[in-house]
């Protein structure tokens, strides 16, 4: 295959990801950090290089909902927001899930107000955690795009039908200036393929009632059909981040590790700062420390099993959250992975970070801390304060 | 124009066994605006949540013969306006076949004039091929009757409740149709399940432009009107007949009245016959109120005239 290395930005990776998808349909409203797909995208309307039917609507609220009419109508349909955009469409994005619409979101992280603040944080996909979107989280620009070619795949998949979001540190990730390996059109256009579904809206022939009025004697198996297809979610995620690993050279799993396999100590986070543990871990491995990093990819499905596999062998791990549970012993990624290591014969202790909120910026040292705290939990053999905030003014 | 008795014959695309009460005048409305439309293109619906959408829709039944989507409460026309795309995203590129299909959005007043507000004018400022129908009952129905921005004055509901120092609702109802009509859209009527043919003509022709229309239909529910369910239709009649409810369309910016009561009938009297304005006549009759809103609604009737005259 023939590809191009560019520099972009991540909302630039993701508006030419969208246009070499070219869906039917994409409605969306702007909001910072998300604005520039939406702009970027609408010169492609604008200059004939897309099929879309652009849909400017008035609000995220009518973002979502267009788009699962425009998905339940047959379309293949996405959309982009951040932060408010995201609470703002919260209802409708359950609906989109619970009505098994493969619509593929781009979520540019961004703190939720109050106070109002436009930097990076995970609390806005956090809060959708449990909306039945699977979430996939990327390090940089090009597993932006990587991830969002890929999250059509997923979501249109029989096994699973449900929307994916994809996410991208707002800033960071959005407006920072990478270089890219972009796939060329052609291959893109194969690689997702023609949308086909089995029922939607414009077949008269066949007509259908969506969104019916749902009570005790159905809803409850509805909602475990839901849970299934979560379940199932897993395995066409590998499969389908194999494939696009053997034709682009970029493949992806679950999660990828880095330097974790004879580690001692190592960190779990998702998003861009697992690039900075990376260059951490470098300098510390050059001083002779074993240290480790686990980048999750697939928070939604939640890899429990494969996690606990992988950690396992770890006397410390830290989990970095950048998003709070007000005092619910540790924030989403922490409550879900120390879960997940429960019922390992002999688990690594573990300990929490709340970080970079309203995108404090989550800098090299701060990480080296992180690694210097778990030597001495493994040193001193005391664990101390469990959930830690990292890098705030106390 | 089909004749009444064409209109008659039509196939029902919404069918009996609904579990909407008896007297209800939504699925009146429906029936009306479905059996306008020509039998041979299909309609996509898309329902506002409300009493129209949990009566007709109990899973694994549906009274909708054509396909149909109910998204949320606040939506209808965002929902609808998303598969009006998808319809003209894939004719245009030949992934469906090229054939007429039709789109057409119910709401309650809540859906509407409310929650659904912000919703149905963007889609109507953004110009999506599609109708707008809002069945106007004057509360929110399905959860108890609780005042809506088209209760009318002195209306008793279950949030606006007739107390010792309150009589009813306060403040008088929006007008919806005239705010639909500024967004200079090519098709604007407000109707009345109980003037059926022009109700008709006023579907046909929404139908029928190119681009989006809404019209708003007097819709009694008898529950919150207090009023025998036998009398649903004719409690519209005189809803129209007090000029209360005029019936007008505005095409393409142009007022203009498609029937003129003979004589002008008493609001008072069509108030009297409602539960809703009990406490405005008894233990004894609220004179100096029911003058004001008999007063509202002849100078919002003679505001109507004479635009209507302006623009002859």
């Amino acid at each position: 295959m023939v590809s191009k290395t560019v520099a972009y930005t991540g909302n630039e990776a993701i508006a030419h990801g969208m246009k070499q998808i070219n869906p039917d349909v994409i409605a969306a409203y702007p909001i910072t950090p998300q604005t520039e797909i939406v702009q970027i995208y609408s010169t492609f309307v604008a200059d004939g290089l897309v099929d879309t039917e652009f849909v400017t609507v008035e609000s995220e609220h009518s973002a979502m909902s267009a788009v699962i009419g425009a998905a339940a109508g047959g379309a293949r349909a996405m959309t982009a927001t951040s932060s408010q955009g995201l609470a703002y469409m919260h209802e409708v994005v359950y609906i989109a899930a619970s009505m098994r619409l493969p619509i593929v979101m781009a979520v540019a992280n961004r703190a939720l107000s109050g106070p109002i603040n436009i930097h990076c944080d995970h609390s806005d996909t956090m809060g959708a955690r449990d909306s039945g979107w699977i979430q996939l989280y990327s390090e940089n620009a090009q597993e932006a795009y990587d991830n969002l070619i890929q999250a059509v795949r997923i979501a249109e998949h029989p096994d699973v039908q449900l929307p994916v979001m994809v996410c991208l540190d707002g800033f960071i990730i959005s407006h920072a200036l990478e270089t890219v390996t972009l796939n060329d059109d052609a291959f893109v256009k194969e690689f997702v393929g023609i949308y086909k579904p089995k029922h939607h809206l414009l077949d008269p022939e066949n007509p259908v009632t969506m969104g019916p009025l749902d009570l005790f004697d159905f809803y409850f198996e509805h909602k475990r059909d839901q849970a299934e297809a979560m379940r199932k979610a897993k395995d066409v995620i590998i499969a389908v981040g194999q494939e696009y690993g053997a034709k682009t050279g970029r493949g992806y799993g679950l999660f990828e590790t880095y330097q974790l396999d004879d580690a001692e100590t190592a960190i779990v986070v998702m998003s861009s700062t697992a690039g900075t543990a990376k260059a951490v871990i470098d300098e510390l491995r050059a001083q002779g420390q074993k240290v480790g990093l686990l980048k999750l990819r697939s928070f939604r499905p939640f890899p429990y099993a494969e996690l606990a596999e992988a950690l396992k062998h770890l006397k410390a791990v830290a989990v970095l959250d950048r998003a709070d549970s007000f005092n619910a012993f540790g924030a989403p990624l922490f409550v879900q992975t120390r879960a997940a290591l429960y019922d390992l014969p002999q688990r690594p202790t573990m300990i929490n970070y709340i970080y970079g909120l309203g995108g404090r910026d989550c800098d090299m040292s701060q990480i080296a801390r992180v690694y210097a705290d778990l030597a001495e939990i493994v040193k001193s053999n005391q664990t101390g304060e469990i959930v830690r905030y990292l890098g705030v003014r106390e | 124009m089909a004749t009444l008795k064409e209109l008659a014959q039509r196939p029902d695309r919404f069918t009996g066994g609904h579990r909407a009460c008896a007297g209800c005048a939504a699925p009146i409305a429906v029936r009306q605006v479905m059996a306008a439309l020509d039998p041979e293109i299909p309609v996509v619906t898309a329902n506002a949540t409300g009493c129209l959408e949990v009566t007709t829709t109990i899973y694994p039944f549906t009274a909708w013969k054509g396909s149909y989507i109910h998204c949320a409460f606040g939506n209808a026309a965002a929902t609808l306006s998303g598969v009006e795309s998808a319809y003209q995203s894939l004719k245009r590129q030949g992934k469906i076949p090229d054939r007429p299909i039709k789109f057409v959005a119910f709401g309650g007043d809540g859906g509407t004039y409310d929650i659904g507000f912000q919703s149905l004018s963007g889609a109507m400022e953004r110009g999506h091929d599609l109708v707008y129908i809002c069945y106007d009952n004057g509360a929110y129905a399905n959860t108890g009757i609780q005042r809506s921005s088209a209760t009318p004055r002195g209306a008793s509901t279950t949030t606006s409740p007739a107390g010792k120092v309150i009589a009813g609702k306060p403040q008088p109802r929006k007008d919806l149709t005239a705010i639909m009509a500024a967004h200079n859209i090519p098709y604007v009527a407000q109707a009345s399940v109980s003037h059926y043919m022009d109700l008709f003509r006023k579907v046909e022709k929404a139908f029928a432009v190119e681009g989006p229309a809404f019209i708003n239909i007097m819709a009694p529910c008898r529950l919150t009107w207090g009023t025998p369910p036998e009398e649903t239709v004719d409690i519209a009649r005189e809803a129209v007949e007090s000029c209360f409810w005029p019936l007008y369309e505005v095409v393409d910016g142009v007022w203009k009245l498609t029937y003129k009561p003979r004589q002008k009938t008493s609001f008072i009297d069509w108030m009297k016959r409602q539960a809703r304005f009990r406490h405005l006549f008894k233990p004894e009759p609220k004179t100096e109120i029911l003058e004001e809103l008999q007063a509202e609604v002849d100078k919002r009737w003679e505001q109507l005239l004479a635009r209507v005259e302006t623009e002859k």
